[in-house]
This record gives C-alpha cells, structure tokens and sequence, in this order.
C-alpha cells in the first residue's frame, strides 16, 4: 500500500476550528490539506438555502466567542468577512405581557427594582469572567508531571483568581458550583429578567437553571465573551457561511489545500502512528500528523477504531456525554414579524423566550423523560433585519435555537416533529401575533438532524457537554486532554476539546500551537 | 445466567461449588476459606499429605470458582489479542495459552488462561471475576461476551499418577495430550473437556464439565484414584507446589491494579517477570504504549527467587542489601519451605539495581516459638525460577502407573 500524496498535515473537517487549526498550520510553513465530507466548507458554521430565495445560518446563527485577536492575525477582513451587525441587544419576550431589554435602562423602565442588583451581578460575572478567561486560550496544564510549563500554567490560573481581590475571589468560590437559579434569587426579583438570565446559563446545554453546574456554565458563557472582546453577540454580513468562506480564504492564502466532497473513511496508521487517511473514495493520502476537527467519538471511536486505543480510554470516551438538547427552527417569512411592545430596533437583536426561570426548569424537565414542553425555550433572530441580502425584498428570515429538545424523542422523531414545529410556532406567535399567517417555509432540526447533516455524534454543538467533569484538563477525557491522542501523530482541534464550542475558533488555534510547538 | 435470590445470598453469602457436598464429607477438618464468592476447602487433612499427594500420587482440586468467560463472535480473536499481552493469533484451536491483561497504564489486572476451541470460540478463566473490564474492552468489536462460571465444573488432577487415573477411566487417547492440550471426551455420557494444565508444575490435567455431572465424575475419579494415591486436595498445599513452580498469584504477587488505592501499589508484567508474555510485535493491546515507555525508562522492580539459608519459611519478609538491615530494597510476597526441593524458598519483589542472579540479599524473618518472637537476619540468594520443574511435567506420552 502506497499513499498518493504526501503532506505535513491532513485536517479532517472544514469546520471553523479545523480550517482555523489548517490557517495556523499552514502559515507556519506547514503543508496542510484539509478534508471535508460536506460540499461546502464550514461545518455548522453555513449559510443555506433553505426555501427560494430565504438563506439562513443553519447551524450556530450568531457570533461571539471568536477572540478578536484571532479575526485579525487571520487577517479575516482581506479574505472578504465582515461584519453586519455588532452589539446586537437582546430582550426577553413576555407572551401577553411587555418584554425587557437587557441593559440597566432597558431594566429601569420595565423592572427598576432589579436595575442596581442587575448593574452589581453583571459587573461582578464579567470580572470572574475576565479572570477566568486566559485558561481559554491556551492547552489547559497536564497534571502528574512535573514539567514546569504545565506547574506554571496552574499557577498563573490561580493567580488570575487570586488577583480578584480577598471578596471576590471568595464569591466566585461560592458560586461555581451552584445553579444558576439560586444565583439569580439571590440576586434579582423580576422572573422575567431571571429568566433570560438563567437562559443564557443553560443555552446549548444539558442543564435546567437548577441544575448543578448552571453557574459553571454561564461564567464559561461569559469568559468566552470576554476572552472575544465581546459581551455581545455579533451577526457576520452573509451569515455564518460568510465566516466559514473567509476562513477557507485564509487558509488557502496561507498556502493549505481544501478538499470538499472528500469523507474520511478511516485515519490511516503505521508502526503505531497516524501516517495519514483513506477517504470513503478508497483513496490513501498520507501524512505526517492528522488532526481531527471531528468530535471525539466519531474520531476514536469511528475513524480510528477501539483497536488502536486502550480499553480504559475507550471507555471514557464511549461514556462521554454527548447528545445535544437543542433544535433549530428556521422560518421564510413573506413580511416583517411584529412582536408585542418590541421596538423596531430590538428586531435586529436576540429575543429570548423564557419568562421565568420556573418556566425554564419545567421546559426543561421533560426532555429528561425523552419528551419536550408544551411551552419550549428559545433564542430567536431575525437575520434579515440586519442583512437584507437573505431573503427577498420585504420578506425576512427567522431562526431559533429551540432548547430542550431531545435527541431520543418517545415515539420517534418522524411522528413528533410537524407537532414540535407547530407547537414553536403557536409560542412565537403568542408574542408576534399574525407570525403564523406570514410564513412561507419551514424548517426544524432536531438533534439527531443535526447529528445527521453536521455528522455531530450526539448532534451537541459543543460535541461533549460542557460541564465541570468534562472541562480544561479532562477535556474531552483525560489522555487526550491537550490536543495530543495517545496515538503518536494524531491530534484534536475540535469542539470536542478545550475550550469548547461555539463558533469560537479557539479549540483550533489552541491545537495548532500545542502542534507546533511540541514539533518545535 | 441464573440469579441468586436475594433472600439466600444474604443468610449465606458464599456459593457452594458442585463438588461441595463431596468436599464437605471428606474434609477431616472442617477448614472452608472463600474464594470468588464460594466456599472452598483451605485444608482437608493435613498440609502435608496433600503436598505430598501433588508430588507423589494425584489429587483432587475443586477449580469450579474460576471465573469462567465464553467470547465468540467474529471478532474474537482481534478483541483477545487487544485485551491480553501476548499474541493469541499464535494459540491454535485446541490449545490453551497462559496469558495477563492490564490496564491503560500496563498494570496488571489479573492473570489466567486463554482456551481455544474454534476459530472464533474462547474460553478465558481468571483469577477474579473481569466481565465488567472486558465488556469495556469489547467496545468497538463485534463479540458476545458471556459469564459461564456456574455453568461449568472444573476439577484439577494433578501429579504424577492423574494420567494413569484419567486412562483408566476409559478416556482413551488422554495420555496423547501434550501440555496445553485440550481434548474433549464423554464419560459414560456425560461430556467432558480435559486440558492438560495446572497450576503445580507437576503433570496434571483440568476436566471440565456440566455442574450435573460434577458429582459423578467426583467419584468415579476418586474410585479410579484409590489404587494411585488420589486425595482431594486444599488451597494451602497447592499454594506450597505453586511457588515451587515459581507461579504468581493475584493480590500475593499484586493487587489488581483496578482495585489498588495508592498510587504506586500496581504492578507491571515486567515488574513480575513476565516480559516473555509481552509481545510487542503484535500490534496495539491496553496498555502497549505505557509498557514501552516503561521498559525504555527501566523497570524499577522486578519479582525474584530467593534461596534462603535455613528452613523457616520468610513469610511477610522484608528484605535488605545487607545485613546491618539499613536499606530495604524490597519484600518477600510469597515463602514456603520445600519439601521436595528441600529448601527455603521465597519470591520476593526486589528495587531493580538488586535483581541479579547470584546477588546475595537478607532477609529479615520473625519467627514465633511458643508466643516468644525472635528475629533471625537470614542470607539468601537470587535464584532462577521455577525452583521444581520434573521433567514429567512434559513428558508425553505420561509414566504409567
């Protein structure tokens, strides 16, 4: 058996990391090809056609957590990327009642009594937020050795916490474990505010708001924005395929190659090393290094294959926790929605649908069951307000995450989709009253679609839960933990690894300096 | 599998063995110990006679508390060679091969023996009970994977007349097993599989068979035996002819590292001397990659013989460099005086700079005389093992008798 082509390194995956992971790679000098199975590049990162004429951001819709520093070294502004959008607000939606803007004016006319309490909680999450976010951005340490970067690199996150001062540090002690709805009593009064609060603990997660580990999850949320440079979300001018094409750009600049239409059968290895891919093609490409942008159970347990790993480390991995919980509704809307007591100007901006955190906890409830709420939870756009080039003149585009959705539905998803979908859109209306009557198409991805059509095992957009046990050293699972596999030349730059999902980057750039620098 | 109602389990933990009532009535003492959830017979008469039963005539042993694992299925093979350290594709249909299994970190889990029946058809009996390691090492192999301990008896034969017992009960061509044979035959109907394996290092053969048959094949054995010596035979005494033959013993020689708390207490298969089980050449097993990093930085004990002056047996032994008894460089794990051998012997894990053949070492041994300790400082020496290998052990076709 003799490979065709060689390369340094073979990414497997044109998701945003692993065309990040290729940009990096290849601007050290690196030969990169990057595999993907798709026709376009971008992973959950796409921009699709979803009825005539209506595109929408498929997967993740907005932008937040992709470090500043990251667009510019890529020089993604050459390759074509902009923005449509910074900033954007976000107001909780009341169904029947008027919805709150989520800045302290927005809370002094609708909920003053929350007003200060809101200013302190918001200011103190950003400061932990800020102190936890330099172990985003780099290989979190190995613990058992006794090599003095990774001693440092504990210190220096022990330092970042310490240097918050005797108060704080203390506070954020006694919060990290807690859920989040206990935070928000502690703090806040009005359920509408709690609610959306609470929403951003547990969007995209397996958690309700009292859940363990909800508090975890919203200073994560929160230290990825302050690691971006930004505490609110952006939308990319041509949605979040515009980003993924300014990635491939910059990869390709940087000298990588990028193949579309080209699955990964099997990662290829010799004498106990990755020595490169055959493509489900039957094609052999070799190569020095293989990184793998797929999640970790498809990577070890599907392209490698248990045979070549350790019983122990297949095990962690086959009980990683890896189902999303999440669903994504996209609607073509043949006018302008009009919800309830909204200004025009909030439209742009996300609209989160969950009035109380009781109503969060209950949504979330029978998805533990295989079920979801009669009355869901959801993070809505409107994309088009912001970027009139994805739909018709005068039409717009809506999309929702729908959470709580679960991936395992009782009965089967082929039966209980057109109710879910008729179900979401009953509970938009209720606050965009005539929302119904304007749509065109529809779309609703439940997680095993998503599973399907991003060849996400589990279909969760972080690939595994994030949550304390499969967090920084143990992420994915311990052996694996610093971007490296046990098996020598294969490496990880997805979601799946620290510091996470979201349409970040991160994970890739991390991945591709601890690549280099252990080449080095 | 059949379960155990709750109400039995708990006004009688231990499980009885299909060999037990036979046991119970020829056990003179009354000396039951567990073993993997059973209760078997530590000493039936006197240590000594069943010793020297093992070495002289035949005995009986009741291995039923073996775990016993079936594993089948198309990928049988490919899912053994990743469990265990040495290479089963080698082991052909009909033959049993002794192997280890560790885990990710290359420590021991435990030890046993690896049956091959048919291409894709094993047998894989443990020290301890595994099926819960090995439903996780089968993640990604298309195998089944079944506990058939209570659905198989097994009785060891062991000593230099159990092949003359064994032929004289009909099964004809039993003498042509060579070691690690396995041979099936029937008795008087009853199926039976009889592989020659032991753990004395004396000529001996384990029959397996259906838990019904166990009764009669008890005592058609022990009648077939009367003219050759056969005893039934204890743990205590076998536990004497298997450090002769130099085996090692879960939770003696290690802890299973799947069960051991303090970091540092596991062992690796080089640590016990078990390097020629270890194929590296035969592609990825659990624990391959930790293994080779261990050999590269140097084994940092190994597992040795010890000749010790004088006859006290240097149990829980510690041992030093030199007699003043200033540094310990290890500790004895299992001692015995050998009446066949008739010396003092001992394994003992040792720090890697004092493993030589040759070396001489002390042994520090408290001895109790009428409730009066004293402690003796004793030379010894780093011996070969097996300290007993007769070479009827693998002699084919057996002496007669």
């Amino acid at each position: 058996m003799s490979a065709r082509v060689n390369y340094d390194c073979i990414v497997i995956g044109a998701g945003h990391n692993g065309l990040v992971c290729a940009a990096y790679l290849a601007r050290s000098g690196r030969s990169v090809l990057v595999l993907e199975a798709a026709a376009e590049v971008g992973g959950a990162a796409v921009t699709r056609e979803f009825a005539p004429g209506f595109r929408v951001s498929a997967g993740a819709h907005l932008l937040q957590g992709m470090p500043r520093a990251l667009i510019e070294e890529l020089a993604l502004d050459t390759h074509g990327f902009k923005f449509a959008a910074e900033d954007l607000p976000s107001a909780a939606l009341a169904p029947g009642g008027a919805p709150l803007t989520l800045s302290v004016a927005g809370i002094r006319a609708v909920a003053a009594a929350d007003a200060e309490g809101f200013e302190a909680l918001s200011a103190r999450l950003q400061r932990f937020a800020r102190a936890l976010a330099p172990m985003l951005s780099s290989a979190p340490p190995r613990l058992g050795t006794r090599a003095r970067s990774e001693q440092l690199s504990l210190l220096r996150l022990g330092w970042h916490i310490r240097r918050l001062g005797r108060r704080d540090m203390r506070e954020l002690l006694r919060i990290a474990g807690m859920c989040v709805y206990d935070l928000l009593q502690e703090n806040l009064t009005s359920p509408l505010l709690q609610g959306a609060l609470g929403f951003d603990a547990v969007l995209g997660t397996n958690l309700g708001p009292r859940s363990p580990g909800s508090v975890f999850t919203l200073l994560y949320r929160l230290s990825t924005s302050a690691n971006a440079g930004r505490f609110s979300p952006a939308q990319p001018q041509g949605g979040l395929g515009a980003l993924s094409g300014a990635l491939a750009r910059a990869a390709r600049a940087a000298g990588a190659s990028i193949r579309t239409d080209a699955p990964v059968r099997r990662i290829r290895i010799d004498s106990d090393r990755a020595a490169g891919v055959i493509l489900e093609s039957g094609e052999m490409l070799s190569a020095k290094l293989v990184v793998s942008s797929a999640d970790p159970k498809t990577t070890f347990l599907g392209l490698l294959g248990s045979e070549h790993l350790d019983a122990g480390f297949v095990r962690r991995v086959s009980h990683l926790r890896t189902t999303g919980l999440a669903a994504k509704l996209h609607l073509a809307l043949d006018r302008e929605p009009q919800f309830n007591g909204l200004e025009r100007s909030a439209l742009g901006g996300r609209l989160l649908l969950a009035p109380s955190l009781d109503y969060l906890e209950r949504a979330f409830n029978h998805s533990k069951y295989g079920e979801y709420s009669a009355q869901p939870s959801m993070e809505i756009t409107i994309p088009s307000i912001n970027d009139a080039q994805l739909a018709p003149a005068g039409a717009h585009v809506l999309s929702a995450i729908v959470q709580y959705v679960p991936y395992a539905l009782t009965g089967g998803w082929e039966h209980g989709r057109q109710r879910l979908l008729d179900l979401v859109v009953d509970r938009i209306e209720a606050c965009a009253p005539g929302l119904r009557r304007s749509i065109t198409a529809a779309e609703l991805l439940t997680p095993p679609d998503i599973e399907r059509q991003f060849r996400i095992h589990g279909g969760h957009w972080h690939h595994t839960e994030l949550a304390l046990d499969q967090f920084f050293m143990v992420r994915p699972v311990p052996g694996a933990a610093q971007y490296a596999s046990p098996v020598e030349g294969l490496y990880l730059c997805g979601a799946g690894c620290h510091p996470g999902g979201g349409v970040m980057g991160t994970a890739g750039r991390n991945a591709a300096r601890a690549i280099l620098a252990r080449a080095a | 599998m059949h379960t155990i109602p709750a109400r039995a389990l708990f006004s009688e933990p231990l499980l009885r063995t299909p060999f037990h009532e036979r046991a119970r009535a020829l056990s003179q003492l009354d000396s039951f110990i567990p073993w993997n959830g059973y209760t078997t017979v530590d000493v039936f008469s006197t240590v000594e006679q069943e010793y020297f039963a093992i070495r002289n005539a035949s005995t009986l042993y009741d291995l039923t508390p073996m775990a016993k694992y079936r594993i089948a299925g198309a990928d049988a093979l490919r899912f053994l060679n990743r469990l265990v350290t040495r290479d089963v594709s080698k082991l052909k249909p009909n033959r049993v091969a002794y192997a280890v299994w560790c885990n990710d970190s290359g420590h021991l889990i435990d030890d046993g023996t690896v049956f091959r029946f048919g291409e894709s058809d094993f047998r894989l009996c443990a020290q301890e009970r595994q099926l819960d390691w090995l439903l996780d090492s089968a993640i990604g192999f298309d195998v089944e994977i079944a506990d058939v301990t209570e659905l198989s008896a097994a009785l060891a034969i062991q000593g230099p007349t159990s092949c003359a017992v064994l032929k004289s009960l009909g099964l004809a061509g039993v003498e042509r097993l060579k070691p690690f044979d396995i041979g099936h035959f029937a008795l008087e109907g009853a199926p039976i599989t009889i592989s020659r394996t032991g753990f004395t290092g004396d000529l001996g053969y384990e029959v397996w068979m259906h838990p019904q048959d166990a009764e009669s094949i008890w005592d058609r054995l022990m009648l077939a035996g009367r003219s050759r010596g056969v005893r039934p035979l204890g743990s205590r005494a076998l536990n004497m002819a298997r450090i002769e033959a130099g085996f090692i013993l879960p939770n003696v020689e290690f802890v299973s590292a799947e069960r051991t708390l303090r970091t540092g207490r596991d062992r690796s298969p080089l640590e016990l001397g078990l390097d020629w089980l270890v194929d590296f050449n035969k592609g990825h097993f659990t624990g391959r990659r930790s293994l080779l990093a261990q050999r590269a930085a140097g084994v940092p004990r190994r597992l040795v013989g010890l000749d010790i002056v004088g006859n006290k047996p240097a149990h829980n032994a510690l041992v030093y460099a030199a007699r003043s008894g200033r540094r310990q460089i290890g500790a004895v794990t299992s001692a015995t005086w050998s009446p066949t051998c008739k010396r003092n012997i001992a394994l003992a894990l040792l720090d890697a700079p004092h493993v030589e053949p040759g070396l001489e070492v002390w042994v520090e041994i408290y001895l109790n005389s009428e409730l009066v300790w004293e402690r003796r400082m004793c030379a010894a020496r780093i011996v070969e093992r097996p300290f007993y290998a007769p070479e009827r052990r693998r002699a084919t076709p057996p002496a007669d008798f």
